[in-house]
């Protein structure tokens, strides 16, 4: 059979089977319903030789800056139904069809010299040496942990972890999670830690964005916002913007130039200002709680990029600066202020995001390891703004 | 480390719950090879029941009630209920007992997100974080509950054992919470609330209503925490609170150390408080009986006597003056005996110049002469109102006639 006629029934295929799992289940995300036990049942990923591969509907696309979770990375691919299209918003989510799939895979890279799927140790590396948008994901010498899939149905999304099993042929559902001890090894470093798969009410966590409409488990993609997806990346038409790709695929409509689009940074390119590095990485790790709308409302500190809760959203006070703790029991660590600046050592944030206790890290869930490269960024960030907080009793 | 493909998942997670750091729980092998043993404490960790305890809340719908049988289970991860309509029952508070001791994921015991949910008769304990959490929902029931911390080491205590916060129709009643380092029943930026019946101890805020508006609480007792019953309003949060009523509450012996986080609200309560009211408005402290509390019975403050810093004409400005706050009919008797001379120097003060500290406010005014409408009723006790400009000097002021405040309607949830 020619490859490409092999395409098109699996895509075929891929497209009845899927559309028939999002049509005849309507209710709310994480039920009880017989999902697909498998991932591969989905036909959207499937091993293939040495490579993991998308059905050829799927788009492969990074983000400008992504979230830290226990430094896995991430193959995300993105299935909108044929003929279909995503309606552009500046600031928000945008708003995907029903039957849009958004397929999260995070794995480990191992030693060179271990086998996929042998070992428990894991490395640290770019995503950029495993995926390059075009073929899939390399799997010599990577663990495979868990794939996330987002699935938009007539109801509402629905959050399902599937779990690579011990072979890494195939992943399957675990809807209570997981926890998997692994080794992180960076250099002559060894470190043991617990990775937490969520289980699928632990994705509203991150993926319920407001708390303020009456609909609290209304849950939503965080990545899939112009602000993270504004930035070139290898795949269909070469390496080109990722938006612009969506509109030419005609997947995605109702979107401005790309120039013209919020755009987040890569928090790793050193070339750019420390403040657009830091607000990207604050954005995309806490501002899926930490809005005007979102968990941590509540909190009243904000770290969201987008302008849709209003125009002060670059305002110090929204981003913690001189702001004193209200409710963090120990969390606060003592300190006296969210963020002070020039005083990185005095910073609640940086405290936070420096441990990796329960009750006292942030995030509160998504990771066990703490992320000292993010860290560096976070302090250099402080200790370059200007302004300085004190107390009522040191006036 | 070479696992290999024959390492079973059940080898895994036994290594995982040995690197989280339970590995004392006498687990000789995978958790499901043979009935699961009760360890010292009478505990058992049953990774087959706590699966189908999640599995239950994952597919929870409306109308379901998740009953959890009696026993005593350790759990490795916070519970979370999205569906709206569901109850959680235990055998009894008694009888059924979560200990997240180990937890490896959390830090929340149980986080809850659905509307109309109702929680009762069991325990939760030991969480890193705050015991049972319901987020922004409409019509929260809490019934014969317990949350509770039991390390000897208190600064090692989770934040808040019931907390409720963004919710509307709150009812917390015949409940009890034991060691938050901040405040055991905390209601927080949350409206309609009743918390009636309960019992908070050794708690740093035995019950705390904060930025929170229409509250009653009643017939709940308060004792050995480090203050009784608060009613606070903090800057810097996106709802500011007001309408209280406190009232036939026992707020006894609250002379537990202040052991809360530095930097935390609840970290300026002097040890042996009955009840204080901070920058909160129109609330009603009626018909308690307060005792036996070592620094003072009931004080009003602003955040003038706080650390918080407070900027005129910020944007969202917050008020922190006390406005309209009666002080009636109590039973105030005991106290002020041994004075939090660190958190609030001016108590020694009162009492060698031979005045109770019954009633305190810290006299900020917006102006001079005003009196915030803040009114302590004809009785046994006297206002002591400080003197903000003259450390160590105060008015003693007697009561008066009340009768003109005007009185909230009792809070009902329907």
């Amino acid at each position: 059979m020619p490859k490409s006629l092999r395409f098109v029934l699996w895509s075929l295929v891929a497209s009845v089977l899927g559309f028939a799992m999002l049509t005849h289940h309507s209710s709310a995300a994480g039920s009880r319903e017989d999902f697909p036990a498998k991932l591969s049942q989905w036909k959207l990923i499937q091993r293939a030789g040495d490579r993991l591969a998308a059905a050829p509907s799927g788009v492969t696309y990074e983000l400008a800056t992504p979230l830290f979770t226990d430094y896995a990375l991430k193959w995300r691919v993105l299935f909108i139904p044929n003929g279909q299209k995503a309606a552009y918003n500046p600031d928000r989510a945008f708003d995907l069809p029903v039957g849009t799939v958004i397929a999260k895979t995070f794995y480990y890279p191992v030693a060179p010299a271990d086998h996929t799927g042998e070992s428990t140790d894991v490395v640290k590396a770019r995503a950029s040496d495993y995926q390059d948008g075009v073929g899939g994901l390399r799997l010599a010498h990577v663990r495979l942990m868990e794939t996330r899939l987002l699935v938009h149905r007539a109801g509402g999304w629905v959050a399902l972890p599937y779990v690579w099993d011990e072979d890494q042929r195939d992943a399957t559902l675990e809807r209570v999670g997981d926890a998997i001890p692994l080794t992180m090894v960076d250099g002559a470093e060894r470190k043991d830690f617990v990775y937490v798969v969520p289980n699928a009410n632990d994705c509203a966590n991150c993926h319920a964005p407001n708390f303020t409409t009456g609909e609290i488990n209304h849950i939503e993609p965080i990545g899939i916002k112009a602000r993270h997806l504004n930035r070139d990346f290898p795949g269909k038409f070469g390496t080109i913007n990722q938006l612009t790709r969506l509109q030419r695929l005609g997947y995605l409509t109702g979107a401005p130039a790309a120039a013209s689009a919020p755009r987040n940074v890569d928090w790793h390119d050193e070339r750019l200002p420390v403040d657009a590095r830091a607000r990207s990485y604050l954005d995309i790790n806490c501002s899926h709680c930490h809005s005007p709308v979102g968990a941590a409302r509540t909190t009243g500190l904000w770290f969201d990029q987008g302008h849709e809760h209003g125009a002060d959203w670059a305002s110090p006070r929204r981003i913690g600066v001189c702001k004193q703790i209200v409710a963090g029991g120990h969390g606060g660590g003592g300190l006296p202020f969210d963020v002070a600046p020039g005083e990185p050592e005095k910073s609640i944030l940086l405290y936070r995001l420096r441990s990796n206790v329960p009750g006292t890290m942030m995030p509160e869930i998504g990771r066990s390891l703490v992320h000292a490269e993010g860290i560096a960024l976070v302090r250099s960030w402080i200790e370059r703004m200007e302004g300085q907080c004190r107390l009522a009793s040191e006036q | 480390m070479k696992a290999g493909f024959v390492r079973g998942r059940a080898a895994l997670l036994g290594s995982a719950l040995m690197v989280a750091g339970l590995g004392s729980m006498g687990l000789a092998g995978p958790a499901w090879a043979a009935a699961p043993q009760a360890d010292a404490d009478g505990f058992v960790t049953d990774r087959a029941f706590e699966k189908h305890l999640q599995e239950q809340i994952l597919d929870a719908k409306a109308g379901d009630v998740i009953t959890i049988p009696a026993g005593k289970y350790r759990l490795s991860r916070g519970l979370g209920l999205t569906a709206s309509g569901v109850t959680i029952k235990g055998a009894g508070k008694d009888q059924t007992v979560l200990s997240f001791a180990g937890m490896v994921a959390g830090p929340v015991g149980l986080l809850v997100t659905g509307n109309q949910f109702v929680v009762s008769d069991l325990t939760v304990q030991d969480t890193k974080g705050d015991g049972i959490k319901i987020n922004g929902t409409k019509g929260v029931t809490f019934r014969n509950v317990r949350v509770r911390w039991t390390d000897p080491d208190n600064s090692t205590h989770g934040a808040y054992g019931i907390y409720p916060v963004g919710c509307t129709d709150v009812l917390i009643e015949d409940s009890e919470v034991f060691g938050s380092s901040d405040a055991g029943i905390y209601v927080g930026q949350s409206d309609n609330i009743i918390v009636r019946r309960n019992r908070a101890e050794l708690n740093v805020a035995g019950i705390e209503i904060e930025n929170s508006t229409n509250a009653d609480v009643y017939e709940n007792v308060a004792t050995r925490n480090t203050g009784g019953i608060l009613v606070f309003n903090m800057p810097n949060l996106p709802k500011p609170g007001h309408s209280t009523r406190i009232h036939n509450n026992v707020s006894e012996a609250n002379n537990t150390p202040n052991f809360a986080a530095k930097g935390t609200a609840v970290s300026i309560v002097p040890k042996g408080t009955g009840m204080i009211v901070l920058a909160n408005d129109d609330v009603e402290i009626f018909d308690n009986d307060i005792r036996n509390n070592d620094t003072m019975g009931i004080a009003i403050a602003s955040d003038f006597s706080t650390d918080y810093k407070i900027e005129a004409g910020a944007p969202g400005e917050h008020d922190p003056y006390p406005d309209r706050v009666l002080i009636a009919g109590n039973r105030i008797s005991g106290g002020g005996n041994a004075p939090d001379a660190e958190r609030f120097p001016a108590a020694p003060v009162i009492r060698a110049a031979g005045q109770s500290t019954n009633v305190v406010w810290d006299g900020y005014t917006r102006a001079p002469g005003d009196d915030n409408g803040i009114c302590l009723a004809s009785g046994p006790d006297k206002l002591i109102r400080l003197d903000p400009k003259s450390p160590g000097k105060f008015a003693v002021i007697d009561g008066k006639s009340c009768d003109g405040f005007k009185r909230q309607p009792p809070v009902v949830i329907r």
